[in-house]
């Protein structure tokens, strides 16, 4: 018997759409001035409320007292996103802050004097490198670092987060993404991740936070982008991937974290990086859907290092199984060298190569939840009716530049205005997707610890 | 804030001013001179936090540092070095745990999406074993009385199930969060757990045969609910041939297409299908050029003919069918 009344999740999601659908009616109905300044970013509001979050917060961010270095990311990536940075002292005081959070048997806690965590070493290792320069980069222990990671890893291939903490595949990518951007990965770190990390893909495409998890969108940005670092990527289902994550975004506009919850601007990077990444994943993918090779159109970036014994043939295993549960020995025989150059060159290569497929989701349609749903006067949200946070701002921010970039053939190329809604001064800085860093800092970042 | 939380803090008396921690120096927080993201933290909070440093520092585990990680998780439960600590004084201690789930439960009721406190239950629960897995259950079970969807406690859940055990009732209990309601993803992807890992049901293959069913009774009441599609497909993950050899796949398709409505998901596993050398009937064919806004397809072949309608009524998507049509595998 057909049920005649709405469930729970039918009227939430009522609830809010039509919410949505009423704001798009209101700025619809607008004289044409007042209707194009809606969809301008207001830069400079959202500037001063980051640099006066990092200067001072109330009481009521006790909650977030384990969280500070993440503080210092969502903001100090939120104003690089801007294309600002705040001064000199400013600068100065976030790199000492940080290196009081720093362990001195490595990795960085929540805050002083707290015990190291791989989420706010991600946070704090991003931060550096977006403020840059030889004093924040050197501030880093790598060595030091390197040991906190390895004392992380779990047999079962991936990482728990703390001493004694929680394996998941957030632990995974943070351990990953902080080996990669500093030119310390290596095999002992990535044993087995890849294992963990397929484990973890569900029947419906997308990547839950442990094994038989629902798929979910931060996740499965984790997920994808740890195993492009460890070049792994084909391992994953991606055709099945890449239709789930363009399932998620609604007749909002906006992006949903799972399959039939509500849209939620942060969703904008976690899903929308999603799909920045799979458009630099052509060959793979279409490799997956069983398509004759088509390689003189691009050319896989990740094959592109010194392990071409092992790796190259990736892409030539033609139409086999993707989610292939069989765990095939990366790079084997080589765990006493120093494997350094080739995989930690993923993430530089990656961000190299040609973008061989357009957008897959719609991203006109993204910033448009983004600019008059998700932006506040100052800050952005989650979605209409909830209140701006920090996290909110630098993911949502993330996703529009995801969006405004998803339409350039290369790296380093600048969008053309019809790719940018609203004024083209609205334009973002471009990010690594893998990394969630701005793109000049990484390159810095790369220089810098290439070095050394 | 618990009714509890609130009550230690309103008659709190200042730690200062206890005799038992009179012999301790407590430790501020190294913030340096110039601090960004400076909390300003209440009284309390510091006077807790500076308390909670010096036992720590002096990994001191004893009752009171029990008791003080007690109040300064009431400050903020996503503190994992109290969590942590706590932890190693509870093993000193050798503490009752049956106390210590009470505990959480009591945190989780204020903030139920929090790692570090599921994280604990965990831990607590694994120490207790298999005699707790009922009440682990019904802990979970409570939560989803609030909060149908609710990620930790369902990752929670699955722990418990497989480290110890209830697995009689599950399958059941799926099938009541979903009669309650059907878009509940996270009840689908929990059947999908049981279905697949239960060690009483038999496996994917011993259930394969009435799940298809159970799920395309849901897809025809609801075409528009993407769960039980994907619920459908993930049945056969990994072998399309056979999720085309089933006959009710296709005729489900068939069925929703023909009513013209809602039917973008169906169109969705089509094309899944067609990709897959899937042989359609001329029932579907029909249904197919039904739907398309050409009454006579210029597109001869079967998968362009479903990315155009797809573009067209499922806009939102139109640069996915878009590129769709251009990975087409060969077709022999």
């Amino acid at each position: 018997m057909e049920n005649m009344s709405a469930t729970k999740t039918q009227e939430e999601q009522w609830m809010v759409q039509n919410q949505v659908f009423r704001i798009y009616d209101l700025v619809c109905q607008l004289p044409p001035h007042a209707q194009s300044v809606n969809f301008e970013l207001r830069r400079d509001n959202h500037i001063e409320y980051l640099i006066k979050s990092l200067k001072q917060l109330g009481p009521n961010f006790a909650v977030l007292d384990a969280n500070r270095p993440w503080l210092c990311y969502w903001i100090i990536h939120s104003i690089a996103l801007l294309g600002d940075c705040v001064d000199d002292k400013l600068e100065n005081d976030v790199i000492e802050f940080l290196q009081r959070c720093q362990d001195p048997n490595g990795g960085y806690g929540g805050g002083p004097g707290q015990m190291p965590h791989l989420a706010t070493t991600y946070a704090a290792i991003n931060t550096l490198i977006t403020v840059g320069g030889h004093k924040s980069l050197s501030s880093i222990n790598r060595e030091k670092l390197y040991d906190f990671l390895l004392r992380m890893k779990d047999t079962s291939g991936g990482f728990r987060m703390h001493d004694g903490g929680e394996v998941d595949v957030r632990a995974c990518y943070t351990a990953i993404s902080v080996a990669g951007v500093l030119n310390i990965l290596d095999d002992r770190l990535i044993q087995n991740a890849g294992d963990y990390i397929v484990s973890c893909q569900t029947y419906e495409g997308g990547i839950a936070g442990e094994p038989g998890s629902e798929a979910h969108g931060g996740y499965t940005f984790c997920g994808l982008a740890a195993m492009v670092l460890i070049n792994e990527v084909n391992r994953l289902d991606l055709p099945a991937l890449t239709n789930w994550v363009v399932f998620r975004q609604g007749v909002e506009c906006g992006f949903q974290g799972r399959t039939n919850k509500l849209v939620d601007g942060c969703y904008s990077f976690w899903q929308g990086g999603v799909a920045a990444i799979i458009q630099r994943l052509r060959l793979v993918v279409s490799e997956q859907m069983g398509l004759p090779n088509t390689s003189n159109f691009d050319s896989r970036t990740e094959s592109d290092n010194d392990s071409s014994d092992s790796d190259g043939d990736q892409s030539s295993e033609g139409a086999s199984s993707p989610a292939n549960d069989s765990c095939q020995p990366i790079q084997k025989g080589k765990s006493n060298d120093s494997p350094r150059i080739g995989v930690n060159n993923n993430g530089y290569n990656f961000i190299r190569g040609p973008i061989g497929m357009r957008p897959i989701f719609n991203s006109m349609a993204l910033q448009q939840y983004i600019l008059l749903c998700s932006q506040e006067e100052a800050g952005f949200r989650d979605k209409p009716g909830k209140r701006r946070d920090h996290y909110h701002t630098c993911y949502v921010l993330s996703g529009l530049s995801i969006c405004q970039y998803s339409n350039i053939k290369e790296a380093d190329s600048p969008p053309l205005p019809r790719d940018v809604m609203g004024p083209y001064s609205n334009l973002l800085e471009p990010v690594h997707p893998l990394y969630n860093i701005v793109l000049d800092k990484f390159y810095e970042a790369y220089e810098f610890f290439a070095r050394s | 804030m618990s009714e509890q939380a609130v009550e230690e803090e309103s008659g709190r008396i200042p730690i200062s001013q206890r005799p038992e921690w009179a012999d301790v120096r407590p430790v501020p927080q190294d913030d340096g001179p110039n601090p960004v993201v400076p909390i300003a933290y209440t009284d309390d909070f510091s006077e807790t936090m500076d308390y909670f440093r010096a036992v720590y520092l002096a990994d001191e585990r004893s009752t009171r540092a029990l008791q003080l990680t007690k109040e300064a998780i009431y400050l903020n439960s996503g503190n994992y070095t109290v969590w942590q600590f706590r932890r190693l004084i509870l093993e000193a201690l050798n503490v009752d745990l049956r106390e210590e789930l009470h505990f959480v439960e009591q945190i989780t009721r204020d903030n139920s999406k929090n790692y570090q406190i599921w994280h604990h239950r965990r831990w607590v629960a694994e120490k207790l074993g298999t005699h707790v897995a009922t009440q682990e259950l019904e802990f979970t079970r409570e939560i989803f009385s609030q909060d149908a969807k609710n990620y930790h406690a369902w990752s929670h859940r699955q722990w418990v199930l497989q480290a110890l055990g209830g697995w009689e009732d599950e399958l059941a209990y799926c099938d009541e969060l979903l009669e309650d309601d059907i878009f509940n993803n996270s009840a689908w992807n929990q059947r999908y757990f049981v279905v697949t890992r239960s060690p009483i049901l038999g496996g994917l293959e011993a259930m394969r045969d009435s799940e298809v069913a159970y799920a395309i009774k849901a897809i025809l009441t609801k075409p528009e609910n993407e769960s039980p599609w994907r619920y459908l497909r993930g049945l056969y993950k990994n072998d399309v041939k056979s999720l085309g050899n089933d006959p009710r796949v296709g005729s489900v398709c068939l069925d929703v297409l023909m009513d013209k409505r809602d039917y973008v998901h169906a169109l969705n596993m089509v094309l899944d299908l067609l990709c897959h050398h899937y042989q359609p009937s001329n029932e579907l064919k029909n249904a197919i050029d039904a739907l398309s806004p050409d009454p006579t397809p210029s597109d001869s072949d079967l998968i362009q003919r479903v990315c155009s309608i797809l573009q067209l009524v499922d806009p939102i998507r139109a640069n996915y069918w878009e590129w769709r049509k251009t990975t087409v595998p060969a077709q022999d």
